[in-house]
């Protein structure tokens, strides 16, 4: 059943499979993410009550659910390479967390900028608002474990306990406007069934998400193919790849993103 | 080489925990340091901010709690940095023993020698805070469940940077974003005890962390100690 998975666990393969999806991924997240924020700034109605700042949504929600979903990725990567020893889940984790960090200050920063017109200030002490500092927080200390060992093997089993550990977080941020009674709203698009909004600011809101997530894609691609050049540099295929130049680099669609 | 244990596992982990009292004792700078430490930071607020009773007893249960995460987190190097330093903490992994058993052993130690003391101390400085007389109770059962639960994270945070040789400020980064939860739910137990209201609810959750890293972080030190032994 999982037979077709096994070629993968060869750094080599896995490194040209993700050379060929890459020009995938920058095609689309060009196009989702020209059509979903032209949309969503320009040509979606304002909120009855919150006017045009609301338009930051549509940068805010993405940043926030993929600061959260990379941390997710990043455990089950983490779990995987504890477990069954993979050395590929472990580069994907280290290679996860500055991408993480980045989209949760992205997260924080733009929250702080609605913040300032919607509730006057621009940082309050609310459940939402320090866990996901917290989750801030966690990032880089998977991040200052990873650079503090000399060996990438131990780095990575290290930063993976730290962030199996760190992960007890995910659940706290995601249903902390639920537990507490915050000022930060509630949830309105990850709502099972109907979401709280009506279509014409829906959908370009799911047009930039996804462009948000062929972004991600492409940035964690990237530096995994890095991570993985970096732990086998000296292997023959690595050697092989810098000597013929030809086949080495489909990464040249990324030019035009 | 002998595998099977001569000890019982109840017998190892008792003696475990006698080793590292009596090491301590030993060496008691390590149990007063940390606690000295404690008194010197929480004295330093109100020379900071200015002796009035109303915004000290407003601040008490914020500078008691975070007067005790620091002092305990200059205390955690020594759960495992010299056993690291001197070899006996391999041999501890290479035993028969479950190193579930012996790690949980040395981090209820490590308990009795800095959480112990510091709830013993509290109550005298919160007298020095004009801390809200209907709070003692809840700081005392705050600190009694809250001090294990910083014990237990902090020596995941141990037991991974264990091997690095600048390994203090690393350990602050790792260790106080996990002890947050903790700070929060306490202090406001400490406040809501002081408004006379129920605050059972508050400790609920705290007990609940402590059961949750009683039984989970043995095994996380475990793992941690084995990457940062090999």
């Amino acid at each position: 059943m999982w037979k077709w998975l096994h070629p993968y666990a060869n750094p080599e393969v896995t490194y040209h499979f993700t050379g060929k999806l890459m020009p995938w991924f920058s095609v689309l997240a060009a196009i989702f993410l020209s059509i979903g924020v032209v949309w969503a700034l320009l040509f979606a109605p304002a909120d009855y009550q919150q006017g045009e700042s609301f338009r930051i949504f549509y940068i805010h929600v993405p940043a926030a659910m993929f600061s959260m979903s990379i941390y997710f990725a990043m455990a089950v990567a983490a779990f995987c390479s504890l477990v069954w020893q993979l050395k590929l889940s472990d580069a994907a984790a280290s290679a996860m967390a500055p991408v993480g960090a980045t989209f949760t200050a992205i997260a924080l920063i733009t929250g702080a900028a609605w913040g300032k017109p919607m509730w006057g200030t621009w940082w309050i002490w609310d459940a939402r608002l320090t866990s996901e500092l917290i989750l801030l927080f966690l990032y880089l200390g998977v991040m200052a474990l990873h650079n503090a060992f000399e060996d990438k093997n131990v780095a990575g089993k290290a930063a993976g306990i730290l962030t199996l550990v760190g992960s007890i977080n995910l659940p706290i941020i995601k249903y902390s406007v639920e537990w507490w009674n915050t000022l930060h709203q509630g949830a309105t698009v990850s709502k099972l069934g109907k979401p709280s909004m009506t279509a014409d600011m829906f959908w370009p809101f799911l047009i930039s998400f996804l462009g948000f997530a062929f972004l991600i894609s492409i940035i964690i691609c990237i530096r995994f193919r890095t991570e993985l050049l970096s732990r086998n540099s000296m292997r023959p295929w690595v050697k092989e790849l810098l000597l013929s130049p030809k086949k080495s680099e489909p990464t040249t669609l990324l030019g035009d993103k | 080489m002998n595998n099977t244990p001569s000890l019982s596992y109840k017998a190892a982990f008792f003696l475990i925990i006698k080793r590292d009292l009596t090491i301590a004792f030993r060496h008691s700078d390590d149990i007063f340091n940390p606690l000295l430490f404690f008194v010197i930071v929480v004295t330093l607020f109100p020379l900071a901010i200015g002796a009035e009773s109303t915004t000290l007893s407003r601040i008490a249960p914020g500078i008691i709690w975070v007067a005790a995460l620091l002092s305990t987190l200059l205390s955690l190097d020594r759960l495992f940095k010299s056993d690291h330093s001197d070899g006996s903490l391999e041999q501890m992994l290479l035993s028969p023993y479950p190193v579930f058993i012996l790690v949980l052993g040395k981090i209820i130690a490590h308990w009795l020698l800095t959480g112990l003391p510091l709830i013993l101390v509290a109550p005298l400085l919160a007298v020095l805070l004009h801390l809200n007389e209907n709070s003692y109770g809840a700081l005392m059962l705050t600190l009694f469940l809250g001090t294990p639960v910083l014990s237990l994270l902090g020596a995941i945070g141990v037991a991974l940077t264990v091997g690095i040789k600048k390994g203090g400020v690393l350990l602050s980064l790792l260790v106080l974003p996990l002890y947050i939860p903790v700070l929060i739910f306490a202090t406001s137990t400490i406040d809501t005890a002081a408004m006379n209201l129920p605050y059972s609810g508050q400790l609920a959750i705290i007990a609940a962390l402590l059961f949750g890293s009683l039984t989970l972080a043995p095994f996380a030190v475990s793992a941690a100690l084995k990457v940062s032994t090999n």
